[in-house]
């Protein structure tokens, strides 16, 4: 692409909504892996790399790793890596294996899904893998009663391609503008025929690819690679764009973040107390499940342990006691907090 | 979601229970987790369907 191309692109994106922050996926470039950087055939519906969801629901068993294979010459130091550990060579009708990004209805509010003057938006990534074929994009809302599948192809093994595509507004439906799902942009690489529907149209079930979808299960030598996953108003992809790590991370951090925080505990005649307050980094999307990962212990505060706590999105307090005195003691706790949505 | 273990917890003011059902302690895919009595909570929404199907129970706080 000239520098000229990208300069008349990125004019028509800031005619559209803007030259920065104009990507409604947040770590598109991978980069942001809080929750750890390999999982093992994930759960169903559960988190990997940060904003990046899996449906793993299928007889194979897929690793998803924090990979450095990237585009050469394009900027990205990471990618999203799949690699097929199990095969599953028949995918029954019920069975999927695909990876999503909910986008907040309060980002996504910026489309005008629902009504009429509901905007185009233009889908760009990077992907590779030695499985070439067809693979389905799909956009749904949180109903899962709009989808939107696209198909796109791989067509030269173990290569980077840049896709990228548009889906016009859904002037229909209902599309939270909220701090729930406002719109779920997912990638299938294997599903069943469930959830096979009708490409380059809105359908009204819950559907996100075609028959003609590849089955990357197929083989325990299957593996697929994305990254540079942009989301943008508009009708030309633009390059992809670039934030410093902080700005992902703090973007992230609204969804899942990490704290470390010490703990206080005091004898209290015939009582033992101990408290401990922890501010977020930034609001979260909503209060937070709380675990407690790791940090010192004792047999009044085990690894486990919070005792009461009391949380919004903001932040959370701890408050322990016990009928048993001692001396006064300090512990280390470190934790998670997910507001996944 | 793999839920079990769930109980709630109290909320005292004064040695009293002002709030029986303050949050929810449960174990979840093998994890121990505090969850907020929040419908936007993925987790709070999943115990709930779970007990409406059935399949959970939450024991009141101790």
């Amino acid at each position: 692409m000239s520098r000229a191309r990208d300069f008349a692109d990125l004019a028509g994106s800031a005619n559209a909504g803007g030259l920065t922050g104009r990507n409604l996926i947040i770590n598109g470039a991978m980069k942001v892996a809080q929750r750890g950087t390999s999982f093992a055939n994930p759960s169903d519906d559960t988190y990997t790399l940060d904003r990046i969801h899996v449906f793993n629901g299928n007889d194979g068993a897929t690793t998803i790793t924090q990979d450095t294979t990237v585009p050469s010459g394009e900027g990205f130091y990471n990618s999203i890596k799949f690699d097929c550990t199990t095969l599953d060579g028949t995918i029954a009708a019920g069975q999927y294996l695909s990876f999503n990004q909910r986008i907040e209805g309060l980002n996504n509010a910026v489309l005008g899904y629902g009504a009429s003057g509901a905007k185009s938006i233009v889908v760009s990534f990077y992907a590779k893998s030695n499985l070439t074929g067809k693979f389905c994009y799909a956009v749904r809302n949180s109903a899962t009663n709009r989808a939107y599948i696209k198909e796109f192809s791989l067509t030269s093994a173990n290569t980077w391609e840049r896709i990228s595509f548009t889906i016009p507004g859904d002037t229909s439906g209902t599309w939270l503008t909220t701090n729930g799902i406002g719109a779920i942009h997912g990638i299938s690489l294997s599903m069943g025929s469930t959830y096979h529907g009708t490409a380059n149209q809105w359908n009204t079930s819950n559907v996100v690819a075609t028959s003609n979808q590849v089955n990357f299960l197929s083989s325990t030598d299957n593996e697929f690679f994305l990254t540079g996953w942009q989301v943008e108003v508009g009708q030309t992809a633009t390059p992809f764009e670039h934030e410093d790590i902080g700005t992902t991370l703090r973007k992230c951090q609204r969804y899942f973040c990490t704290w470390n925080t010490g703990w206080t505990g005091v004898s209290a005649g015939i009582s033992y107390q101990q408290s401990s307050s922890v501010s977020l980094p930034v609001k979260m999307n909503h209060t937070p499940d709380l675990v407690r990962t790791g940090g010192t212990t004792s047999t009044r505060y085990p690894s486990s342990n919070f005792g009461t706590f009391h949380a919004n999105s903001d932040g959370f307090s701890s408050f322990n006691a016990s009928a048993s005195t001692g001396g006064n003691e300090s512990w280390q706790a470190t934790g998670t907090a997910d507001s996944e949505i | 979601m793999n839920i079990t273990n769930a109980q709630y917890q109290s909320l005292k003011t004064d040695d009293v229970v002002v709030e029986a059902k303050h949050n929810i302690v449960a174990i979840i895919n093998g994890v121990k987790t505090f969850v907020p009595i929040d419908p936007a909570s993925r987790s709070y929404a999943e115990i709930m369907r779970q007990v409406a199907a059935g399949d959970l129970t939450i024991e009141t706080a101790d």
